[in-house]
């Protein structure tokens, strides 16, 4: 089983292990291998409806007509559900953390982005009426010119996929079409570099293929709740999405779930939940809708195509001094997880290695394709594979050997990275190590002495004077290359951002935040910077009621209003707040709301 | 239209169902008589995760029309387990982990079972024919092919 | 009206039922048509089932063998007098779609499938048609599988082949991409007869390289009356692709089959593993 390498960071480890390394029978084995075992679809119901959709054929178009007549007449149907039965037909999966912006509907209304976008669904008492009677649905489309490649779709004058991001790329912090990472000056490192490589690398769509296609069942229960059988991956997160797009109270909800026959990340876009939920509001039955194979291979959203440049410069003795990553992530026609996706490639980037000068552009665009969304590793394993084909051929640039190429480049503790975070705990050189021997990939004397814990710091650990830049406003194509504006001095630290949310859903009419980052004079980086306390809401800024029940904490020396304000009186004067708690950090946007 | 009737016995009983005259053996067995052991995976005969045995041989339940079924004996993984006890196959399946998500076992044990039925000692290749007709996304099917051979090996494996 | 079903206890109840109603369906052994009714393609109409002895009927003496077109791949895999079509039965499907899949269903199947077909194509196999209550006419398959598609209403009630010469002298393989349970990317049956030591009598077929099972007829002249030595072998791999229209799908691509054939063909006559 597991090979316990107790030579490895000998002085750090306690190998006295209960569990790991041990065989341990996972509890729901006697379930599966008697068949017991309950996923979405194994509960019966009495008068179990089931639903079909009728899909677009066209990749782009305005749907000029629907008529269901004739299928709302078919036997054994007994609702057609258009996208005005919707209460709330206009999503983006991440709203539930007020990132993003609202772009993508249930059921396609005025126009079809992608083939197979849901336009009309039926529920019938057999599945075999229900498909004989989508048969029956008429609907007239006037096709549009479509765009499939990500970086044609950025080009001034491409078909706009998405009205909600009307540049067809996602929007940063309302201000930038991407994501930046910024550390030290590329430009300058390349010029001084001795070699400088630059490759472009493409990935496919990738279907997750789970041998349970996507579904759910939803049923009224008791207490005027509906129970939903779901094959989510996420529960709660599913849960939330339904409620918001019927527009329900949360605690109206009943999810059950968790056993999935196979997610791999693919089951957690929330495909099925709202359309079966409403099928069963409206007619008072259970509602299935499962997709078929076909349905999930084409229109179970892939994990994201990417397409990713990579440009390096190296010194003749193999260490890299500048690397710039510029990647396009290909959404597909709505955002849905995406935007994460470019904020996690670009905390990934530049992977495990100590570069003195790292800047990168992520973006995420929309394309005339099935939406994409999460696969295991999702946002960096894409890159991971980028940068390490890239590694290999460098390596093979300055005529070394790779694993001892990265072995030379790898981080060690006491590095910066770029993301202004010193490294600890690396174990790359260990794990290229005992790689290399196993593989039985002879490693030079050199290599094999190197370690993880010597050798990092002192100078890895500056951070260099770093050009910070404009480039890439949103809705301006002509601003994507220009030159730098301001130079962060050297050593300039972590950059705490806004304590407001930066992207804000398009509900809720708040003014926009300032979004100018303060950042803190040079400091010494060997000393790891105090714990910054909380600072105090711009009163400008403050502090409507929140959409979702939030009550803030309210230490006893700020004099805060109470939580909420009382009805009759207006809204509640701009006092200075203070969070509740820590900072607590969060990749999208720097901090928590709460 | 009408349903019509069928009978057959299901795992050593007795049983009756309305049907549709094109309904699936799936349909029936999982919707009409709340055997959910066979699972949907595709329609198409290509996943095997409805993976039953009509009169001791592997089908398809999904393509197998269910008034086909008139007078035969299936037998899903609902029935393998001798009461409490699980067959070998079942026991060998959780000695080797031969089971992630769980969705694809009921029909990769079935299939497993009609291979050991007629083939008491199968060479590796010969499992590996065995559930060619069973796809699973999760475990990379060495350890089901452990399974299997690690219940060949046992003494009660003609015990189909 | 939803999906009707019909089990006839003759085949010549069968053929009338077809000829006589454009929306009845043979169902066989379930492996096209349910696939169709599970996906919504097929909603009404009428299935047609035979129940019929003699649609299964395996006729294995004398020199002419007979098989009734509802003879499942796994009746001839248990059959070891047909033990020269095992590898062609062996490469449809899984188990137990081999319980189920038809000698007849498999001349219906669309490329890339129909694998089984072209092992009876090398054989020159003829097909018995019956239309209405009439008798049965029998076809050369090369012929039927040209008008297949008029052929819809129509039942297949037998195919028949001369045994041939030995097991041996009916070779056949199938490249997937997944093994040993794949799609197609090409199938090559060859029945090479020899008489003192030189091909006579070679019929070579094609899987999955045009819409439909199809005769090599370049391959076959290049080795006929020759030794299957190098130098034959490599004459038939020069002329592989003669003939051949394969598609693009999402198997392979039209370049890919055709870039293949020479080398799985050369294997296959040189009798080399897979």
């Amino acid at each position: 089983m597991l090979e316990f390498r107790k030579d490895v960071f000998a002085d750090e480890r306690d190998d006295n292990l209960n569990v790991v390394g041990k065989g341990l029978q996972r509890q729901d084995m006697p379930g599966h291998v008697t068949g017991r075992t309950r996923f979405f679809d194994d509960h019966a119901f009495e008068a179990l409806r089931h639903l079909k959709v009728v899909r677009s054929p066209h990749h782009h178009a305005r749907i000029r007509n629907i008529d269901i007549t004739a299928a709302a007449r078919a036997p054994g149907v007994k609702r057609v559900l258009r996208g005005a039965d919707v209460p709330l037909n206009k999503n983006t999966l991440l709203s539930l953390i007020n990132f993003g912006k609202d772009d993508e509907p249930s059921l396609a209304v005025d126009k079809v982005r992608y083939k197979g976008e849901p336009v009309i669904a039926i529920i019938a008492e057999s599945e075999a009426a229900a498909l004989a009677a989508r048969k029956l649905v008429r609907v007239d489309y006037d096709p549009l010119p479509t765009v499939f490649d990500v970086e044609e779709a950025l080009k001034p004058g491409a078909p706009v996929v998405n009205e909600t991001y009307p540049h067809n790329h996602f929007e940063y912090h309302d201000k930038y079409d991407h994501q930046k990472l910024r550390f030290g000056d590329t430009e300058r490192a390349f010029r001084e570099a001795d070699l400088v490589v630059e490759e472009r690398y493409q990935m496919s769509p990738i279907e997750h293929a789970p041998t349970e296609t996507n579904g759910s069942i939803a049923a009224p229960e008791h207490n005027d709740r509906f129970i939903v059988h779901s094959c989510a991956q996420g529960l709660f997160f599913s849960l939330g999405t339904t409620a918001k797009i019927l527009n329900l109270e949360s605690n109206r909800l009943h999810f059950v779930g968790g056993t999935v026959g196979g997610g791999f990340g693919g089951k957690v876009d929330t495909l099925t939940e709202p359309l079966a939920v409403l099928g069963a509001m409206l007619t008072g039955r259970p509602v299935r809708y499962v997709l078929d194979r076909e349905e999930e291979m084409l229109y179970g959203s892939p994990r994201g195509a990417e397409r990713i440049y990579i440009k390096d410069g190296l010194r003749r003795d193999g260490r890299i001094i500048a690397r710039h990553v510029r990647s396009y992530f290909d959404a597909g026609a709505y955002t849905r997880l995406s935007s994460y996706a470019g904020i996690k490639c670009t905390a990934h980037i530049p992977g495990p290695y100590s570069i003195p000068n790292v800047s990168s552009d992520v973006y995420v665009v929309y394309t005339n394709r099935c939406p994409s969304t999460a696969m295991r590793g999702f946002g960096v394993t894409a890159v991971d594979f980028a940068l390490e084909v890239q590694m290999d051929k460098l390596a093979h640039a300055v005529g070394l050997d790779p694993v001892e190429f990265r072995i030379l480049n790898a981080y060690r503790d006491g590095d910066m990275k770029p993301h202004r975070r010193v490294a600890k705990n690396t174990a790359l050189i260990e794990c290229v190590q005992v790689a290399a021997e196993k593989a039985g990939w002879p490693l030079s004397p050199e290599a094999k002495r190197r370690s993880s814990l010597a050798g990092g710091g002192g100078e890895r650990a500056l951070i260099r004077a770093t050009p910070l830049d404009e480039r890439g406003r949103i809705g301006r194509p002509e601003t994507r290359t220009a030159p730098s504006h301001q130079v962060l001095p050297a050593g300039t630290q972590r950059i705490p951002v806004s304590k407001e949310p930066v992207s804000q859903g398009a509900n809720d009419g708040r003014p926009l935040p300032a979004l100018v980052p303060l950042h803190e004079s040079g400091r010494p980086a060997a000393v790891p910077p105090p714990p910054v306390p909380a600072p105090a809401y711009q009163p400008a800024l403050a502090s409507q009621p929140l959409p979702i029940s939030t009550p803030t904490y309210q230490p006893a020396a700020a004099s805060a209003p109470a939580y909420p304000p009382a009805p009759p009186s207006p809204a509640p004067p701009p006092a200075p707040q203070t969070q509740h708690g820590a900072v607590r950090f969060s990749s999208v946007f720097g901090t928590r709301r709460r | 239209m009408a349903k019509l009737p069928v009978q057959f016995r299901l795992n050593g009983s007795d049983r009756a169902a309305f049907v549709d005259p094109a309904e699936n053996l799936l349909n029936t067995l999982r919707r009409g008589l709340g055997d959910f052991a066979p699972k949907y995976g595709c329609g198409q005969g290509t996943c095997g995760v409805c993976t039953i045995l009509i009169d001791g041989e592997p089908h398809l339940a999904c393509l197998t029309l269910a008034i086909a079924c008139e007078g035969r004996a299936i037998e899903t993984v609902s029935g393998m387990a001798d009461g409490a006890d699980l067959h070998p196959l079942q026991a060998a399946f959780m000695e080797n982990f031969a089971a992630q998500c769980g969705f694809c076992t009921p029909g990769m044990l079935t299939a497993a079972r009609a291979l050991l039925a007629k083939n008491p000692t199968p060479t590796r290749e010969e499992v590996i024919e065995g559930i060619a007709g069973n796809i699973c996304r999760c475990t990379g099917y060495e350890p089901i092919i452990a399974a299997i051979l690690a219940a060949a090996g046992s003494r009660d494996v003609r015990r189909a | 009206m939803p999906v009707d079903v019909r089990t006839c206890q003759t085949m010549a109840e069968a053929a009338s039922m077809l000829s006589g109603d454009r929306t009845a369906t043979l169902l066989a052994g379930g492996t096209l048509v349910m696939r169709d009714v599970n996906e919504g393609r097929i909603t009404d109409g009428t299935l047609v089932r035979v129940a019929d002895p003699a649609f299964r009927l395996v006729s294995t003496g004398g020199g002419r063998i007979e098989l009734g077109a509802g003879t499942t791949m796994a009746m001839v895999l248990a059959s070891q007098e047909l033990v020269f079509l095992h590898p062609a039965a062996r490469a449809i499907g899984g188990p137990a779609v081999r319980s189920a899949a038809t000698i007849g269903g498999n001349l219906f199947a669309e490329a890339p499938y129909g694998d089984f077909t072209v092992a009876l194509l090398a054989l020159e196999a003829q097909v018995t048609v019956q239309a209405g209550y009439g008798g049965g006419r029998t076809t050369p398959l090369e012929e039927f599988l040209a008008a297949r598609e008029r052929g819809r209403q129509q039942l297949v009630t037998a195919v028949s082949f001369a045994r041939p010469q030995s097991a041996g002298a009916l070779r056949f393989c199938k490249a997937s991409r997944v093994r040993p349970k794949g799609i197609s990317v090409l199938s090559i049956a060859a029945y090479l007869p020899m008489s003192g030591g030189r091909v006579a009598g070679a019929r070579i077929a094609y899987g999955a390289m045009a819409p439909t099972a199809i005769r090599a007829k370049g391959v076959e002249r290049a080795l006929e009356g020759r030794m299957l030595d190098a130098a034959t072998i490599e004459a038939a791999r020069q002329v592989a692709g003669e003939g051949t229209r394969p598609a693009t799908d999402a198997i392979a691509s039209e370049w890919y089959r055709r870039e293949v054939l020479p080398v799985h063909l050369g294997r296959m006559l040189a009798g080399e593993e897979r």
